[in-house]
């Protein structure tokens, strides 16, 4: 099966420090791999040029073989690859419900007049969109709070509810951004779960994650960075056991996790 | 009590107009976070456009039309010329930047058209009405129901499109509201070119009563901003709220003390808003993440 997101030879240097240099790897269809690294690896900042926000200096990207390298974000939203942030981005004025049906933006083509007019076919339309938001946000466990607004909500709600409105876009590949950062042990398993799920459901995912077991557990491939640059990359337990890897990032502490996540 | 309603309805209609001049800086601050100064020079165009295109011999609606059109054209080039190519500059080079367009556009229209006052006919008429001992052109009528109109549209706009959310979406996010695929570039130059219309619709209406000229731009731009911060920078609603009350509190002060100190006193009133609600009438207090 041939790749669904290329990433090509990606570098970026910001006033004559390279932040990433060189990164190739590749994501298929439905498979969960994950970018790990010690911080200050360059993990978001790979992240940041994948979803067009940073103009790469060299290498490309590309999505089901089409060159996306330093496309708009919204254009890359469109061809099917959405992502979340570590450090939260959604409508703090609007309800979870609104976060979500905002995502059916591109969905659907907006006929200005109709909407204004509030013709049948127009509200059945919100109807529609309403409906798969509801349903969407009781994926990810917060129906109960459809109606009040984000900014209300806690660390871990607003965690899920990126990933419900990605989800609504309909996405072909998830970029998620340290989903687990800042969340309990339970919150932590409920996302485990809704990543597996979401995948089994054919959305490739690309993760970047500091909580190991997590990571160990639903990757199919690690990709780990170093100082911006891709040290290793191959099936979990494969890249737990890599020495170099085990300096750079495990430590000992890391390997016996890694050991333990596997027993 | 006459006396009372005369003030009253010729601060409303005032009032009206800074209140379209407020929402016209509310949809730009939310789209950009910048402050518009270059406002009044939309109902400057759209009443010299109107004025001109009438002299020219077109019929007035499409004469009206015409101003409206074209005044947003001008809005959409401000963005595109003047503040996109800025883009990701400090806010307060953004608002200076505001100021030198809205210079430009005045010597502009002071070259393209001319600099004498002008004015057209009301389009109802010139005849007063007489309501309760008050006198009311039929122009001020055509003020108040523009205005409340152009806000009906708008919040019909905003709450039933997906365009309108859209356009939420980007004041409120910038950065979600691209990940989720809304082309936030276009809606600042949508943001710009309704500003403008809106402007322009104040002009076109209000020209009868008031005249125009190349230069009543930036009188009118300082009125709106105090309207809009009075109600609240950012809030339509505060913007109707905040322009209304400055009309009447200005048409009462020249009413019942002078017609010479109508600004002082409305600006005193507003510092005092300020200084006790220092985010306006209807603003809401912000608070960030850190």
């Amino acid at each position: 099966m041939s790749a669904l997101l290329e990433i090509d030879g990606l570098g970026i240097a910001f006033g004559g420090i390279t932040a990433v240099d060189d990164v190739s790897f590749a994501v298929r269809a439905g498979e969960i791999v994950s970018v790990i690294g010690p911080n200050g690896a360059g993990k978001t900042t790979l992240f940041n040029m994948i979803s067009g926000l940073y103009r790469p200096s060299q290498g490309k990207v590309r999505l089901e073989g089409a060159e996306i390298t330093a496309m708009e974000p919204h254009l890359l939203a469109r061809r099917g690859l959405s992502r979340t942030f570590q450090n939260l981005q959604v409508f703090g004025e609007m309800t979870l419900l609104e976060n979500v049906m905002v995502g059916h933006h591109l969905r659907e083509k907006a006929g200005v007049l109709s909407d204004l007019l509030g013709l049948p076919a127009s509200r059945q339309k919100t109807r529609a969109s309403a409906e798969s938001a509801l349903a969407l946000l009781a994926r990810v466990g917060l129906e109960k709070a459809a109606y009040r607004a984000a900014r209300t909500m806690s660390y871990g709600a607003l965690k899920r509810l990126e990933i419900a409105r990605a989800l609504a876009l309909a996405p072909k590949i998830l970029l998620l951004d340290e989903p687990a950062a800042g969340c309990n042990a339970v919150e932590t398993e409920e996302i485990d779960r809704l990543i597996a799920e979401i995948a089994r459901a054919g959305v490739a995912i690309l993760l970047v994650e500091h909580d190991m077991k997590l990571v160990m557990k639903i990757s199919a491939h690690l990709v780990v960075l170093d100082h911006g640059r891709k040290i290793a990359e191959g099936a979990p337990a494969e890249v737990a056991r890599d020495p170099q890897v085990i300096a750079a990032y495990l430590g000992q502490h890391g390997q016996e996790q890694v050991l333990h996540a596997e027993g | 009590m006459a006396d009372l309603l005369q003030f009253l309805m010729s601060g409303l209609t005032v009032g009206a107009v800074y209140a379209l001049l407020a929402l016209g800086f509310t949809i730009i601050f939310n789209a950009s976070g910048v402050v518009n100064f270059a406002q009044g020079e939309f109902v400057m165009l759209g009443g010299m456009g109107t004025a001109f295109a009438i002299a020219a011999g077109l019929p007035v609606p499409l004469a009206a039309l015409l101003a409206i059109l074209g005044t947003a054209a001008v809005g959409v080039a401000l963005n595109r010329l003047a503040i996109a190519p800025a883009r990701g500059a400090p806010v307060v080079s953004l608002i200076i930047i505001t100021i030198g367009a809205a210079i430009f556009l005045q010597g502009a229209a002071g070259l393209l058209f001319d600099k004498q006052i002008h004015r057209y006919p009301g389009f109802s008429g010139e005849a007063p009405l007489r309501l309760a001992g008050a006198t009311l052109l039929p122009q001020s009528l055509w003020v108040m129901a523009g205005a409340a109109l152009t806000f009906a549209a708008l919040w019909l706009f905003f709450t039933r499109t997906l365009t309108g959310k859209a356009v939420l979406a980007t004041a409120n996010n910038p950065l979600a509201a691209s990940l989720v695929g809304i082309n936030t570039k276009a809606i600042m130059a949508l943001s710009f070119g309704l500003s403008a219309a809106i402007g322009a619709v104040a002009g076109v209406l209000v020209t009868p009563i008031t005249m125009t000229a190349y230069n009543t731009g930036v009188a009118l731009a300082l009125s709106g901003f105090a309207a809009a911060m009075l109600g609240g920078l950012g809030n339509p609603l505060g913007a109707l709220a905040g322009g209304l009350l400055l009309g009447v509190l200005e048409a009462l002060t020249a009413g019942y003390v002078s017609s010479q100190y109508k600004d002082a006193v409305s600006f005193i009133l507003i510092i005092l808003v300020l200084a006790l609600m220092p985010q306006g009438l209807l603003g809401r207090k912000t608070t960030d993440r850190v």
